[in-house]
């Protein structure tokens, strides 16, 4: 019964593939519908994926092997066999993953109907949507690292395309140049992470890998070193599409693509992908420490970093993308501490209010004519009470107040924290989960509440047709709710029920359980720092006492330094990117002028040489008659003096 | 396998074509064309004969073994193995592709032409199927002269320059290996008292040659190769061949010549003198890893299209010296993968720019800008070949770079691969940035009336893709054709140790 | 006269100074000359005083071989007239001129 696997993926592949090929001569403005009924089926199959995997054991999985992909054969002389199949494999972390994707694919695909109406590109965008589906289930679903890595790239793809879907926009192009380049940088470690994979292990299946693990640390034939390296490069793919420091630059340009795009791939699905990866590979990470503190120290300062940049956007999509890439921060060093289900918790909670604000941000662009900038917006919800009221719903969500989602995963790292023995990144954290707070709700009054301050001459904000306000709507049902998977105290819930089953925290299980007491102050303490960052942003922007620009200017070099984004575009722009140019351009010089060079100077010596050589060359044949002439007189002569004896001579 | 001399009938069926043309007067352009395509056709089923009949073992297809010129020792010895079998089916592949580019594209001398490109033809099979190194002198030789012409005739601005550098750069190589041709045939003869220059006789003997004299003939062989692949630093003279050749001529060039490179090396150097490769390996591989990145960082920089994609070549040729020197089985398969792959997706990109230069008779990077708003298929098309390019996986680019690479991590020194795995970063970077500069952006008013695809086009294009896309997602087939050949030819290489013992 | 006794003969000498006069007189219509008629000519007359040569050596040595290489040399001479009269010919034609001086068009 488990052979249907292939389907979830072939479902918007198919879709992909009938929709490129035809959607511009014939499908046009309904190139949407078979998307919708391919993810559609995608989405169906994934709940019966979710019910059959939910009976199953730990350590059991649905599998449906396809085909082999690459067999370069079996030789007596080498010990190693590389053979990758095309396998699915969904155990209970694929099957959460799968109910993820299908479903914000899915509204996505639905609101998109709406967002994207009468654009030009229409086709292009609903082929575009249900490839990047199938990437991405592919790569949830895929049961070898190789595989892994390869969906990884096609998702990076995707994110290219979509990105840069107003082609004809430079900046556009641009973001989408970023995004794939900046992600290649940490492919170069994932891509060399697989190969030390291989050549440890012999075989890249994630089953055999944690097999053989066990097997060979035994008999300590892998050492901590060995492991740490593959947790380091493997980390590298993790830190590139995840947008971990320092290659987070990319994530806030990715917001150049339309906004159902940065809902589903820049928030919601494809850059949880790094977080899917290590917590995949718990079993390494477990046995390395060292790499698992890196990892923490990484996810620890993007979060801080990002939530920092986040404070003084002006920009509605900028603002969630630093907050998408501080939550994964969050994810990131929960997943360093050990604390692997609060982690992937917090990933199935972010998508869903992440994705609900993105898809709400994009409800507050479309209702004001694209504009894009806070301050240019102001005292909404009366005219799109339906955005406005969800929004709020996943920004409180967010902000960590119970008992919505966001609470509980977001309190349950830090606590996990504390218990990993970690306090500076606890405290750390704490603080940014205050930030987090207020600069979501100074989104949300900048642009919900107070004064409205568009010039109302030209735009009339207006509440967005049906097919964008029901994705909301149906998405703020599970930032309500979702919290109720968690059990008091936490690790008794459900959702560690279910991904206990798939990864467990024995790094984190070597600590000490947390007293009832401590437990209870750190669900105080997130409260109490959700509520004042809450408080502070209500001050701030609707009371205006104190007055954000004034605060603004006295603290200038602070705030230019937050405005700039700590300047790391800068920096990578002069270092990298001139530094590679100017590279590039010396050595192209040197290949004409020394390289080539050579060779073209070889050349015309020898030219200038037959050049003169050539001037015997008369082309009078009198000449030609002399010269055989004198030859032949020569000859005869020197053999008639020396008597025949220089044939002797010369012959022996 | 039967007597029917297949081989033979494959190899010379373009020749006697080609004389025919030429003895029939006043035949016209259109009667040339369609003779010189069905000829092209008639040859890919007969290499998809060679291809459906291969086994899985080592011994040599299709096996045409004459005693020739006794006197002197030569034999007419054709034959096919796994390897052989890929590049017989590349070459007729891509010379169907090369014909219909040619179609529109060629306007003066037509016959001479599609004299040239059958002669060429019968050249480049030649080259696959000999086993004979005098018979394979010879084929060698035979493609140097017809590739030279159609770059020199038929070429742009710069032609005569580049078809005389294009010429000599080979012709100073292979001279090199004639040289070496004559050392093993006269050493051979020393020894065993037989006159003889069949590759499969030389290669049970010459293990036993002095190292000194296995050292030098591999180099004389191994240069010649060395200029065709081409290695850096004698990759000179194929940005400025690409530069100037017609396009269905870069597309030969690239998918098919420069692949005589290394099958040379995997079948000459590597069957004749195991020994003198393990010498050699590192300084090849290290030349490889130059030409990788330096191919990689020049090509970013290039202003010409075609230069760009030619320099992207030498990156792409350096991961199958990579491969093969690094002598492990994923090295062999990522080297064949990547040559077989980059004469689909190369002699792409190279049909891809021959598409914009019909419209626009420019190929400058700055002329260009937003054309997918007028050419939407084109932009797809060019699309797929720039990913594949990339090395972007389930295309088939990604196969051989991969296997290639892990083929040198698995040497002792990480660095050659570290180093190779970088150059992904550069490729997106050089092949992005040259895409978008040239297809998105505001569209211009001056392109409007470029038409998009014609169907003449698409027939070049879209076989290509479906290739590409097939080795990316299934290249097992090819896989399992090549795994007889790398059992035989790595063992001895290998030795007695295992993969492992290798430095 | 006696049916040809052998003392009657004149030496291989004379022959072979007949051949070489004739030889030097053919050599300097070919230095000298311009019109390459002449020169064809001139060409002709050294080779006819080889064949001499060839034949009295043949005699002398009472061998045949001479007389079938000067039987060669003839055939040769007379295809090489022919082929080489057409060239005059079609240069003539063509350039209007058999002046050796002034056909230049093969030198660049």
């Amino acid at each position: 019964m488990e052979n249907f696997l292939w389907i979830i993926p072939a479902a918007p592949l198919a879709a992909f593939i009938v929709t490129i090929l035809f959607g511009r001569t014939y499908l046009k403005q309904n190139s949407h519908w078979l998307g919708i009924i391919g993810v559609g089926i995608s989405w169906v199959l994934s709940i019966v994926t979710f019910t059959q995997v939910f009976s199953l054991e730990k350590g059991q999985a649905l599998n449906n092997r396809l085909f082999t992909w690459m067999d370069t054969g079996r030789y007596d002389f080498d010990a190693l066999q590389f053979n990758v199949g095309i396998n699915l494999r969904a155990d209970h972390l694929t099957a959460m993953m799968l109910l993820v994707v299908t479903t914000v694919g899915l509204l996505v695909h639905i609101y998109s109907t709406g967002y994207m109406h009468g654009e030009a590109g229409y086709y292009r965008f609903f082929s575009y949507l249900p490839l990047f589906v199938f990437s991405m289930l592919m790569l949830v679903l895929a049961d070898n690292y190789l595989l892994l890595f390869v969906f990884w790239e096609a998702v990076g793809m995707c994110s290219y395309f979509l990105i840069g879907y107003y082609f004809r926009r430079d900046s556009a192009n641009n973001a989408a140049m970023k995004a794939f380049w900046t992600n290649r940088v940490g492919d170069v470690g994932f891509g060399l992470g697989t190969m030390l994979v291989w050549t440890t292990f012999g075989t890249f299946q994630y089953t055999e890998v944690f097999r053989l693990l066990e097997e060979k640390t035994g008999t300590g034939e892998v050492g901590k070193g060995l492991i740490t390296a593959i947790c380091l490069l493997l980390f590298c793919g993790a830190v590139g599409k995840s947008a971990q420091f320092p290659l987070h630059v990319w994530l806030p340009d990715a917001m150049e693509g339309p906004t159902p795009v940065s809902a589903l791939i820049h928030a919601a699905t494809m850059v949880t992908a790094g977080i899917y990866l290590v917590a995949r590979s718990y079993p390494l990470y477990d046995l390395s420490p060292t790499a698992r503190t890196v990892v923490a120290c990484v996810g620890i300062f993007t979060a801080f970093m990002a939530a920092t940049i986040g404070l003084v956007q002006r920009d509605i999509k900028r603002v969630l993308a630093y907050s998408t890439v501080s939550q994964l921060g969050f994810m990131c060093f929960a997943l360093g501490v050990g604390a692997y289900i609060p982690a992937l918790f917090h990933l199935m909670t972010h998508a869903f209010f992440k994705g609900l604000m993105f898809l709400g941000s994009g409800s507050v662009i479309h209702g004001m004519h694209e504009e894009q900038d806070l301050f240019k917006m102001g005292g909404l919800r009366k005219h799109m009470p339906i955005t406005a009221y969800t929004f709020l719903i996943g920004a409180i969500a967010i902000a960590g107040v119970p008992p919505l989602a966001g609470f509980w995963s977001k309190d349950e790292i830090i606590a996990s924290t504390w218990r990993a023995g970690y306090p500076w990144i606890t405290v750390i954290a704490i603080f940014t989960a205050g930030l987090t707070a207020f600069y979501m709700f100074r989104l949300y009054f900048l642009a919900f509440e107070g004064k409205e301050r568009f010039d109302h001459e030209h735009v009339h904000p207006h509440e967005s047709p049906p097919a964008m306000t029901w994705p909301l709507i149906i998405l703020a049902v599970p930032s309500l709710v979702i919290g109720a998977l968690v059990g008091l105290p936490p690790d008794e819930g459900k959702i560690h029920e279910f991904l206990g089953k798939a990864v467990s925290m024995d790094a984190l299980e070597a600590f000490p359980k947390l007293s009832e007491e401590t437990t209870y102050i750190f669900f105080a303490i997130s409260t109490a720092v959700a509520l004042a960052g809450i408080g502070l942003a209500y001050l701030m922007y609707i009371r205006k006492a104190p007055n954000p620009v004034t605060i603004g200017e006295r603290f200038h070099a602070l705030w230019a330094f937050l405005w700039h984004k700590w300047y790391f575009d800068e920096l990578y722009n002069a270092v990298f990117v001139q530094g590679t140019k100017a590279l590039g351009n010396g050595l192209w010089i040197v290949d004409v002028k020394v390289v080539d060079g050579f060779v073209n100077g070889l050349a015309q010596t020898v030219n200038r040489g037959s050049g003169r050589l050539r001037r015997v060359q008369t082309g009078f044949v009198a000449n030609y008659a002399l010269a055989i002439t004198l030859g032949a007189v020569l000859i005869v002569g020197i053999y008639l003096l020396t008597r025949g004896n220089i044939i002797d001579q010369l012959f022996g | 396998m039967t007597n029917f001399p297949l081989l033979s009938v494959l190899l010379y069926l373009p020749a006697v074509v080609a004389l025919a043309m030429l003895f029939v007067p006043n035949m016209s352009a259109q009667t040339v064309k369609y003779l010189a395509l069905g000829t092209a056709i008639v040859c890919f089923v007969l290499s998809l004969i060679v291809v459906f009949s291969a086994t899985n073992s080592a011994a040599l297809q299709w096996e045409e073994n004459i005693n020739w010129l006794p006197d002197i020792g030569l034999r007419y010895h054709l034959g096919t193995d796994g390897l052989s079998t890929l590049f017989i089916l590349l070459t007729t592949l891509s010379s169907i592709i090369a014909i219909v580019a040619s179609w529109d594209s060629i306007t003066t001398n037509i016959k001479a032409y599609y004299v040239t490109f059958l002669l060429l033809m019968t050249g480049m099979l030649g080259v696959f199927t000999t086993f004979d190194l005098v018979l394979f002198y010879v084929f060698w030789e035979l493609v140097l002269i017809p590739m030279a012409l159609i770059i020199g005739v038929w070429g742009s601005a710069n032609r005569v320059y580049s078809a005389i550098k294009f010429f000599l750069f080979t012709l100073a190589g292979s001279l090199l290996m004639l040289v070496g041709i004559v050392v093993l045939y006269t050493e051979y003869f020393n020894r065993t008292g037989t006159r003889t220059t069949d590759l499969l006789l030389i290669a049970k003997e010459s293990p036993n040659f002095s190292m000194t004299l296995q050292l030098w003939t591999f180099a004389s062989f191994f240069i010649a190769f060395a200029i065709k692949v081409p290695m850096f630093p004698v990759h000179t003279w194929l940005p400025d061949a690409h530069g100037d050749a017609p396009t269905p001529g870069s597309v030969i060039l690239a998918a098919v010549l420069l692949k005589m490179g290394g099958y040379g090396m995997i079948r000459f150097n590597l069957t004749m003198f195991p020994q003198a490769a393990r010498e050699f390996a590192g300084p090849v591989l290290t030349l490889s890893v130059i030409a990788i990145v330096y191919g990689a960082l020049v090509a970013m920089v290039q202003p010409d299209m075609k230069k760009l994609v030619a320099y992207s070549s030498v990156t792409h040729m350096g991961f199958v010296t990579l491969g093969i020197f690094s002598f492990n089985p994923q090295g062999f398969q990522g080297a064949a993968m990547q040559m077989f792959s980059h004469g689909l997706v190369t002699g792409g990109l190279f049909l891809c720019v021959g598409v914009l230069y019909e419209r626009a008779h420019t190929r400058q990077i700055s002329a260009f800008g937003g054309i997918a708003t007028w050419m939407p298929n084109y932009a797809g098309v060019f699309m797929v070949f720039m990913l594949a390019s990339l090395g972007l996986p389930g295309l088939s680019g990604f196969i051989g770079e991969y296997l290639s690479t892990l083929a040198a991590f698995r040497l002792d020194n990480k660095l050659y691969a570290s180093i190779t795995m970088f150059v992904v970063i550069f490729a997106a970077v050089y092949m992005m940035w040259m895409y978008k500069r040239v297809i998105f952006g505001e569209p211009r008013e001056e392109h409007k009336n470029f038409p998009d695809l014609t169907p003449v086009e698409l027939s070049t294009l879209v076989p290509l893709i479906l290739a590409t896309l097939f080795v990316g997602i299934y290249p097992t087939p090819l896989m399992h054709l090549l795994t007889p050949v790398i059992n035989v030819l790595l063992a001895p290489i290998v030795g007695g140790g295992g993969i492992a013992s290798l430095p | 006269m006696a049916q040809g006794g052998r003392g009657m003969q004149p030496a291989l000498e004379w022959y072979l100074v007949l051949s070489a006069i004739l030889f030097v007189t053919g050599l300097m219509g070919v230095l000298t000359r311009r019109n390459v008629l002449v020169i064809f000519m001139s060409v002709e007359m050294m080779l006819n005083a080889v064949n001499i040569s060839l034949i009295a050596f043949g005699r002398a040595l009472n061998s045949s071989t001479g007389q079938i290489f000067a039987l060669f040399v003839i055939t040769v001479a007379a295809a090489e007239a022919a082929v080489g009269l057409a060239i005059v010919i079609a240069v003539a034609r063509r350039q209007d001129t058999v002046d050796v001086g002034q056909l230049g068009t093969l030198r660049e």
